[in-house]
């Protein structure tokens, strides 16, 4: 390699001058440190780390928990703890990246990924023992001493959580009711239902609207197929689209989510080729018209003002809309029967509408629309289960007040908590 | 084999929901599934898209009455997605049209709301028979509550924010609490029903 010839000497240079430059680089470097820490007490470390499996999950998670450091106080030493991770206790640990602020006495490690899923910390695999350290940073990067673990820590799956065991026997009670009577309807038992105004009126509804030679207007709720009153409200829509299938009629279901658009239009197809009158269905009355929920609203206000429906169904999860769907559709004198199961919309559509299925009545509306000794058995039994709450609720009100009087009693506060 | 196929998912997933909320272990294929059920979901929007923009052409295409509102729509749909694509949904012309188109006509369609509460109010509150005199002085004495006249006493100590605040704590909470729970009991019979495979409107079948 040429050498150059006076001038400046490179680092390739093998002059002595190249030597002492690299003295210089990294005494500056090292200058630097002390800048940093030099002058500044390290923190008291933190003590008693202790870990345990996060209790009620599919593992992969260790729950740790220490005592602060004595300088971890607002204007104190400590700004933030770090944790360090091994599988041997003798390590090597590595540094895992959490934020841990200071003031923190407990953190759970089950891992991170960012915002694109991409991992940043490996979740701890289960059965694996662990071994953790925990170190108190100062201002500066100052250090503390480090705390080991007092004994390794595991990561178990729980198979079952004991904390829902009375979820389990309710729902395993109400869910036998339910069968029995199930069973007892297919058995040819004759079980009493009682009438329901605002499906009584299903029928009359969708026959005003054929002799008014007008559609009738379904909507399955504002919301997406992940809501049970969604799946409520489509199943009620199966059996009323049947039903305007044998009257000749015509149904609009206009939708907020594309998915329940889907589902909802497979239904009318069925229900038109169950009534034999495949013919008749248009694909084009299913229609989105947006996720947006007062976008939705004009668009199916603006559909009820050009369509002038005979009859109108509100059946599903309703918002702040529901009132200016109602009132739109009662000022074009359609005869409107909603229902829902969300409180707080329930007294609009009562104000607004000529019925409205109240709660557990939405989801009884299918079965009971359905006639089928099946359907209407499960209806039974879910008034037993109801029956039996209703004990529930005045048992408990009768330990409540003697609780009232010496707290000691009775607790079964307990037995109704769920984690 | 066309109404069993479906009728075994519905029973595999829905078991796998049940049996996960008692059972941590289950929860990665839980969340495996909510994960399908996205993917199937996104798919299920375009569809929707093709939906609402063939219906949309012809209108247009046919001149149905009301035609010409298909072209702002489709105008908006179009623009609205070229803007996020080229200049992203954080900045730029999507955020501004968000802000000063969307934002705001959405509240006037919310706006609405205060003048239909009116008109539904009116109708409800007409005192008709038992029960709706009852509805009407409890949303009197309610309404009253709300504002500053309702905290004044009279007759002593009574204050009608006093009794409103008795009316929701109790007589309305226990009114919506008995909703909550026929609901909740409501959707186990209907959950039960779908899964045995007893209903089978969604399929199409009685």
């Amino acid at each position: 390699m040429p050498k150059r010839k006076g001038g400046i000497p490179t680092l390739t240079s093998k002059a002595p001058t190249a030597g002492l430059l690299s003295v210089m680089v990294a005494l500056f470097v090292f200058s630097l440190v002390p800048t940093v820490t030099w002058g500044r007490p390290s923190p008291g470390p933190p003590t008693n780390l202790q870990g345990e499996d996060f209790p009620l999950d599919d593992g992969g998670s260790i729950q740790l928990t220490w005592a602060l450091s004595p300088d971890d106080r607002e204007g104190g030493l400590v700004e933030k703890y770090i944790l360090l991770r091994s599988t041997k206790e003798e390590g090597p640990y590595t540094e895992l990246p959490y934020s841990i602020p200071l003031g923190s006495d407990s953190y759970v490690d089950s891992g991170e990924v960012d915002e694109n899923g991409v991992t940043i910390v490996e979740e701890p695999r289960n059965s694996i023992k662990y071994y953790y350290k925990i170190i108190a940073l100062g201002k500066g990067g100052v250090r503390s001493e480090e705390c080991l673990i007092d004994g390794p820590a595991v990561a178990t799956r729980q198979w079952f959580n004991p904390g829902r065991v009375n979820m389990l026997v309710a729902s395993i009670v109400l869910s036998l009711f339910i069968l029995f009577f199930i069973w007892q309807a297919s058995l040819g038992k004759e079980l009493y239902i009682r009438p329901l105004a605002g499906l009584e009126a299903v029928q009359e509804a969708i026959g005003r609207a054929t002799e008014m030679g007008k559609p009738v207007l379904f909507i399955p709720g504002i919301m997406d197929m992940d809501d049970i009153q969604t799946i409520a409200g489509v199943t009620i829509l199966g059996r009323v689209a049947r039903m305007v299938a044998e009257y000749d009629a015509d149904i609009l279901v206009p939708c907020s989510r594309s998915l329940v658009m889907t589902i909802a239009s497979e239904v009318v197809r069925e229900a038109y080729l169950d009534a034999g009158r495949p013919d008749a269905f248009k694909p084009d009355n299913i229609r989105y018209l947006t996720d947006d929920q007062f976008g939705y609203v004009a668009g199916v206000d603006g559909i009820m003002l050009r369509e002038r429906p005979a009859a109108n169904f509100y059946l599903g999860t309703f918002y702040a809309e529901s009132l200016i769907l109602a009132e739109t559709g009662s000022s074009v004198g359609a005869i409107q029967i909603a229902g829902t199961a969300m409180p707080s919309q329930l007294p609009f559509f009562v104000a607004a509408c000529d019925y409205t299925l109240i709660g557990e009545e939405l989801f009884a509306a299918s079965a009971y629309l359905s006639k089928e000794p099946k359907q209407l058995g499960s209806l039974v039994g879910q008034d037993w289960g109801k029956l039996i709450f209703l004990l529930f609720i005045i048992i408990g009100s009768i330990i409540a007040i003697f609780n009232q009087l010496n707290p000691d009693l009775i607790s079964i506060k307990s037995w109704f908590e769920i984690q | 084999m066309k109404k069993q196929f479906p009728l075994a998912i519905v029973f595999i997933a829905g078991m796998i929901f049940i049996v996960q909320f008692f059972s941590p272990a289950f929860t990665p294929i839980q969340e495996r599934f909510t994960h399908w059920y996205i993917v199937v979901a996104v798919f299920a929007f375009v569809l929707g898209l093709a939906n609402l923009t063939r219906l949309n052409l012809q209108k247009i295409h046919r001149q149905q009455e009301g035609w010409i509102y298909s072209i702002p729509l489709l105008i908006g749909l179009v623009g609205m997605a070229l803007c996020s694509f080229i200049f992203g949904i954080e900045e730029g012309p999507f955020v501004w049209l968000f802000n000063n188109m969307m934002l705001p006509m959405s509240a006037t369609m919310f706006s609405l709301l205060a003048f239909f509460v009116a008109s539904a109010s009116y109708r409800a509150f007409r005192a008709r028979h038992k029960e709706a005199v009852m509805l009407l002085v409890a949303a009197v004495i309610v309404m009253l509550g709300q504002v500053p006249i309702g905290s004044a006493g009279f007759m002593g100590h009574l204050r009608l924010s006093d009794i409103t605040q008795w009316i929701m704590a109790y007589p309305n909470m226990a009114g919506q609490r008995a909703i909550m729970i026929g609901a909740a009991l409501g959707v186990v019979a209907i959950s039960l029903r779908i899964l045995l495979g007893i209903e089978r409107a969604y399929l199409g079948e009685d």
